[in-house]
């Protein structure tokens, strides 16, 4: 499908640089199972543009998924970017005569995400210590943005969250000690109501763009947001599948809670206390548990036929081992 | 047991073969590739280290349960009693040995993973 996607970002590199403009670049970056994303680049009537398109390349089920559409999320970077949030500016939402599906370009951001590279390269030795503080307050003007009207974003809390999971676990077949003692414990321990705001949704080390000097320059993939407690989005960060190695600095594998909490509370954040935040980082390792074992499903039932589906089952181990030690310490 | 080769140097032979033709693959099947050796590596270990883990999961649990059974009875009888709120994490002897049986699984599907509380 490569050549197709060239062909049409040439016509795209067209309509919009305007008349003459030719493709210089063009590559696929990242090979997930139902999201591309393009690097591209053309000369253009108003001087070079590198640009990021991000498409579709299954059919997007809106009833079955945790995802919003392409261009709600195009929508959703738009509102958050013009309340200060740190995002890639969206130059193009598109339409069918780009012949690209379900697809937006945004403006190229320069940084790393790999979250391997950010916890342990050298390159970043320098600004790491200020990451947590920065992913601390770069979450406050997404959560104080207004949700756009008629996108319909889900609302959710712990124990709508905890009912959903649960209802997949159960259905899953899958019998795990530690899953239904983690389900047990977070009913009991539900953080008290707050007011819902908008979240990013997959907050986490690997989906945020630093930059070595500057620290955190956009934060990406937005296709999980929703409505619902702000801690939600620095629990996940906190949760240990995305530490890279180093369980021993809990945000993101880069920095510490007290950072993160005091980042947020400096930017305007309303403050939030450690034990909600734990209490969301315990309930990230359960889901990504269930989120694990409905992975290895699709390849069980035939509908995905990667090898990486089964490996990634395997993955329900790890979120085991670490809510066995969170259980073990209390929120 | 045939023992040249072993089953689990058969896996291991399969996990080289794919590491040494990864470089000759597009991206998405050099990613592959790297996913099916760690595969063949889970097999290999879950080959050595599985009997042993499963006997002291048995062990432990029938030892919390206070009663016995197979590995798959016992399990299902432990998320029952868990699921009914019998057992809670004040059940003495209940997160000590969960924490066992999650530190031998890991060790077969990711031993270089470092769990929350390691140094």
């Amino acid at each position: 499908m490569e050549l197709d996607v060239r062909a049409a970002l040439e016509r795209l590199a067209l309509r919009l640089g305007g008349e003459g403009a030719t493709l210089s670049e063009a590559h696929r970056l990242s090979g997930g199972a139902s999201m591309e994303t393009w690097g591209f680049a053309f000369e253009g009537s108003e001087g070079p543009e590198r640009l990021i398109l991000r498409r579709r390349s299954v059919p997007f089920d809106p009833e079955n998924s945790r995802a919003i559409s392409l261009a709600t999320e195009a929508a959703l970077i738009q509102a958050t970017g013009a309340n200060g949030a740190k995002v890639p500016g969206v130059r193009h939402v598109c339409d069918p005569q780009d012949g690209l599906g379900e697809a937006y370009v945004m403006v190229r951001v320069d940084g790393e995400t790999l979250g391997k590279k950010i916890v342990g390269d050298p390159r970043f030795d320098a600004i790491r210590p200020a990451l947590a503080r920065q992913c601390g307050q770069a979450l406050v003007p997404i959560h104080a943005t207004p949700a756009p009207a008629g996108l319909n974003l889900k609302i959710v809390d712990g124990a709508l969250e905890l009912d959903r999971y649960e209802e997949v676990y159960r259905a899953t077949g899958a019998r795990r000690p530690i899953l239904e003692l983690a389900f047990q414990y977070l009913r009991k321990h539900l953080p008290e109501r707050v007011e819902p705001v908008l979240l990013h949704g997959d907050f986490r080390n690997g989906n945020i763009m630093f930059d070595p000097v500057h620290g955190v320059a956009a934060v990406l993939d937005w296709e999980l947001a929703h409505i619902g407690d702000p801690a939600e989005d620095m629990g996940w960060i906190c949760t240990n599948s995305w530490r890279f190695g180093r369980p021993d600095r809990p945000v993101g594998g880069f920095g510490d809670y007290a950072d993160l909490l005091a980042g947020y509370a400096a930017a305007g954040g309303r403050p939030i206390d450690l034990s909600r935040v734990r209490f969301w980082q315990m309930l990230g390792s359960l889901r990504w548990g269930v989120m694990c074992l409905t992975m290895y499903l699709s390849w069980r039932d035939g509908a995905e036929k990667s090898v990486e589906r089964p490996m990634i089952g395997r993955r329900v181990s790890e979120t085991e081992a670490d809510l066995v030690v969170l259980l073990e310490q209390g929120l | 047991m045939i023992t040249h080769p072993r089953t689990e140097e058969l896996a291991q032979s399969v996990a080289l073969w794919l590491e040494q033709i990864r470089p000759s693959l597009d991206p998405r099947n050099a990613f592959l590739a790297r996913v099916a050796a760690n595969a063949m590596q889970t097999i290999s270990r879950e080959i050595t280290l599985g009997p042993a883990a499963e006997v002291e999961a048995v062990r432990l649990m029938a030892e919390v349960l206070g009663t016995s059974g197979t590995h798959a009875e016992l399990n299902a009888e432990l998320c029952e009693r868990i699921q009914s709120g019998e057992m809670t994490v004040e059940t003495p002897g209940l997160l000590a040995a969960l924490s066992v049986i999650a530190r031998d699984q890991i060790a077969i599907d990711q031993p270089n993973y470092r769990p929350e509380g390691s140094i």
